[in-house]
């Protein structure tokens, strides 16, 4: 008897975003801060929605969509600086990427960490992800991932203990 | 000393993401990159999904017959993954269905996309496009039609596989002598359309 093997493929687009919204927003509301999360949600699924029918069906979609949302993400932080004016009255709070840190928002407290540490906090913490999908979004090894985790949250402790 | 692990798992009340997702299809139809949008639409036949490409009206199924996710992932097979609820697109079509169940509608003017048939069943399908509202024809003479008056059999089987039951009627194909045959959707939809259409008493 001849065995059938069913081929895989890729979910329909809606079974997609349904699995990956809640993780993708989470990661950008870290990154970036709520206001701006929401049109860098639509920004991320877009250029997903383009490339999607190009995807391997193997691939791991969160890890796949995750580093979309970060490259908008960086976009929309370069945007923002572009368009920053400079003013007289600089308001006394902390301002890194172009934003103020809010008091006892961790998030904005990352901001102010080394990218590699900082990255690997967003996809452990916000985006939720175990330490192999962190690995492979980060292309590095487990225990590289693990390390600049646990090195992001040393960092982390102090910047917000000071805070 | 304050928990870092626990605030960096960001508390966001509500499902904030969903609202963005429903947006989203809407955006997804401007940039041109929507390949088909689904909907569920109520009926006196129960609930209804309902499929179109930018050609037009795709699929139609019954469907308290086969759940949503089987619909949606067939299509992603068989025409595109880029599959979005995006209910808009498909108001048209749920216009004109809610025209054809009050009776004030006799035919249907969407635009059709024939892409989920070929051959013989789209050209048996074609023909059965064109029986008026309220009459009947039969299998034999959509086989006929279809090219081949011996395929009776293969004519009933292409209208059991029809994509697009109600807007191509094939509830109005009967057996030759006049018994109901069958329907995709179960017999009683179709006596119900039949009678709808003052077709069956």
């Amino acid at each position: 008897m001849r065995s059938v093997s069913k081929s895989v493929s890729l979910p329909p687009f809606q079974a997609f975003i349904d699995a990956q919204r809640d993780t993708v927003f989470r990661y950008l509301v870290a990154m970036i801060g709520p206001n701006d999360a929401e049109d860098v949600f639509q920004e991320t699924f877009i250029s997903a929605l383009r490339a999607y029918p190009r995807l391997r069906p193997d691939s791991n979609l969160r890890a796949w969509v995750l580093t979309i949302a970060n490259r908008k993400a960086i976009d929309s932080i370069r945007a923002r600086k572009r368009r920053a004016v400079p003013v007289a009255d600089v308001p006394e709070v902390a301002v890194r990427d172009g934003r103020p840190a809010e008091d006892h928002d961790v998030w904005a407290a990352a901001r102010g960490l080394p990218a590699t540490q900082r990255e690997a906090l967003l996809y452990r913490f916000a985006a939720d992800l175990p330490y192999s999908d962190v690995a492979e979004a980060l292309g590095t090894s487990e225990d590289a991932a693990r390390q600049r985790v646990s090195e992001g949250i040393r960092h982390l402790r102090k910047a917000w203990a000071a805070t | 000393m304050r928990d870092i692990e626990k605030a960096l798992a960001l508390d966001l009340p509500g499902d904030p993401s969903r609202a963005l997702a429903e947006r989203f299809a809407a955006r997804a139809e401007d940039e041109g990159l929507l390949d088909v949008a689904y909907t569920l639409e109520d009926s006196p036949v129960g609930p209804l999904f309902l499929a179109a490409t930018k050609r037009g009206l795709v699929e139609l199924g019954f469907e308290g017959r086969r759940e949503l996710d089987w619909f949606v992932a067939r299509l992603a097979d068989k025409l595109s993954p880029r599959v979005l609820e995006a209910p808009a697109r498909l108001d048209p079509v749920r216009r004109e269905l809610d025209e054809y169940f009050e009776g004030r509608r006799l035919d249907f003017d969407v635009p059709l996309d024939w892409s989920l048939t070929k051959g013989f069943t789209q050209r048996v399908l074609r023909a059965t496009a064109k029986v008026p509202y309220g009459e009947v024809s039969t299998y034999r003479q959509m086989a006929s039609k279809a090219g081949n008056e011996k395929a009776v059999r293969a004519a009933g089987n292409a209208l059991g596989a029809n994509p697009i039951p109600i807007v191509v009627p094939c509830h109005r194909i009967l057996r030759t002598g006049g018994s109901l045959g069958g329907y995709g959707g179960g017999v009683p939809r179709k006596e119900f359309l039949l009678k709808l259409e003052g077709a069956l008493e």
